[in-house]
């Protein structure tokens, strides 16, 4: 399994063909504390870069975008039922969605561990 | 994600609470030509939850504080002058009160609203930051003839908010507790030359604190040793004062809605209304006087969405979920930590502004239904 990291704070754990993509815990820090989400429908089909699902703070909405080109094959419903959890483990239970690959060269392009910490600091 | 907001123009002003923001953890933003502390460590949610539970402390010094001075040295004279510019009573504020009032311009507009305090001699007016160059030319160019206008650049404002504000404060002022809401004047605070008035942004309970701008950073680590009080930042001055239904300059209300239209008739005294005694004399009277007697065609509503999702300024609204025509828009929303709710404001047509009157807003390509819905949300705490 690899993490690999987007310059717009969006993590993704690869397992064979499928990627999980959650915010960072860089990102929910900037976002503060989290009261609504929004994600998109299992089947559909997103491009690399469209906005993908929306996380809201008391004070503003952010867009989430897909790190990558695929279709969703699982939401997490936990962090719309609870979206604070956004905050308390953005890194792990409080993943957005899953997306199976569409083109793994895409991969290419994206930070490993590394690369974003330099990014953020 | 998007990018967090890029780093701050060295043109901006800071408060005399600056250095103290930043040692407290506070995250500084620009906000109306100053860095402002949008929040500390705890974040929006608790700030906000903490100032309805106990109190909390708020900059409001890029705030405009301004002095008029009546040059017969008789405080009436400035009063009356000061009615030439806003559709209030100010004549009828008695000395040691103070009152909310509109600047208006020619089409009955709102320029910028503001309060304003009878100090016995001459008046106080605290306005806000963004307009407060404006409003100073517009005092001079209005009231010159009878009135020095002063502003009060050497000084602070802060503000102690919530349940506990008046306990804490009375360890500091010796008729804290003994002042009502809106009572307004020179008081002593922890041994300094202050103006203390009742009143605030947030629906609590609780006082603005106008203190010598070299005083500011002593008198507000006094008040925040209490272990009640904490320091609050601009995201939750906006979630408190949203909840509360109180409008926002330049989102709620601005030059393109009248005070009827803005839902603030309240605000203008009958002496001031068709019939009254000194009825009209403040620009945009044709327009405002008529809608007070025929009625506006739009009106500032609370809004409720059904759903989870913040409702946001700039929305659309719609009659039905699939209708083509919008309504009207959404002037200021958000989430409403004390409600844990979403709530929203905003102007419809007055026939679709009765309360419960079903509506949509467009959110993301979606019509999200909600509800017009009495302001404030949360009820208010005021010492009357």
């Amino acid at each position: 399994m690899t993490t690999l990291y987007t310059s717009d704070h969006e993590w993704l754990s690869i397992e064979g063909d499928v990627a999980t993509i959650g915010i960072t815990d860089y990102a929910q820090a900037q976002l503060g504390d989290v009261v609504f989400v929004e994600l998109p429908q299992v089947g559909r089909a997103l491009k690399k870069t469209e906005a993908a699902a929306v996380v809201e703070s008391v004070k503003a909405a952010s867009d989430v975008y897909a790190p990558i080109t695929g279709e969703v094959v699982e939401v997490n419903q936990a962090i719309v039922d609870e979206p604070a959890l956004v905050n308390t483990d953005a890194d792990g239970k409080a993943w957005f969605f899953k997306l199976k690959i569409a083109d793994k060269s895409e991969l290419g392009g994206l930070m490993d561990a590394a690369a974003y910490k330099a990014h953020t600091a | 994600m998007a990018e967090p907001a890029a780093a701050l123009s060295t043109s901006l002003k800071r408060t005399p609470l600056y250095a103290l923001h930043v040692s407290l953890g506070g995250k500084m933003v620009p906000f109306a030509g100053y860095e402002m502390p949008v929040q500390y460590a705890p974040g929006v949610l608790k700030e906000h939850l903490h100032t309805r539970a106990a109190a909390g402390l708020f900059d409001v010094s890029h705030m405009g504080q301004v002095a008029l001075v009546p040059k017969s040295g008789k405080v009436a004279d400035a009063a009356a002058a000061l009615e030439r510019l806003v559709p209030q009573d100010i004549v009828g504020i008695p000395a040691g009160r103070q009152r909310y009032a509109q600047f208006t311009n020619a089409q009955g507009g709102i320029l910028d609203d503001l309060m304003v305090a009878n100090f016995g001699e001459h008046l106080v007016l605290v306005v806000n930051a963004a307009c407060k160059e404006a409003d100073t030319q517009l005092l001079r160019d209005g009231l010159s003839d009878v009135c020095d206008v002063q502003p009060l650049t050497d000084r602070a404002l802060l503000a102690l908010q919530g349940p506990k504000a008046a306990s804490v404060l009375a360890k500091f002022c010796a008729d804290a507790e003994t002042m009502r809401f809106m009572d307004s004047g020179p008081r002593m605070v922890d041994g300094l030359a202050c103006y203390v008035s009742r009143s605030g942004y947030t629906g609590e309970d609780g006082y603005e604190i106008s203190v010598p701008a070299d005083k500011a950073e002593q008198l507000a680590e006094a008040l925040l040793s209490d272990k009640d009080v904490l320091p609050i930042g601009l995201g939750a001055r906006d979630s408190l004062r949203l909840e509360a239904g109180l409008c926002l300059y330049g989102h709620d209300i601005d030059t393109g809605t009248t005070p009827v239209e803005a839902a603030l008739e309240w605000s203008v005294q009958k002496v001031r209304r068709s019939g009254g005694a000194r009825a009209g004399g403040f620009p945009g009277a044709d327009k405002i006087l008529a809608q007070f007697d025929g009625g506006a065609t739009r009106r500032r509503v609370g809004l409720r969405p059904e759903g989870r999702a913040p409702v946001r300024e700039g929305a659309t609204l719609f009659a039905t979920a699939d209708s083509t025509e919008p309504v009207g828009k959404v002037t200021s929303g958000g989430f409403g930590p004390t409600l844990n709710a979403p709530v929203a404001m905003g102007y419809v047509p007055t026939a679709l502004a009765a309360l419960d009157t079903q509506l949509f807003a467009d959110v993301r390509g979606q019509r999200l239904p909600l509800r017009v819905a009495a302001t404030p949300f949360v009820p208010n705490t005021y010492k009357r």
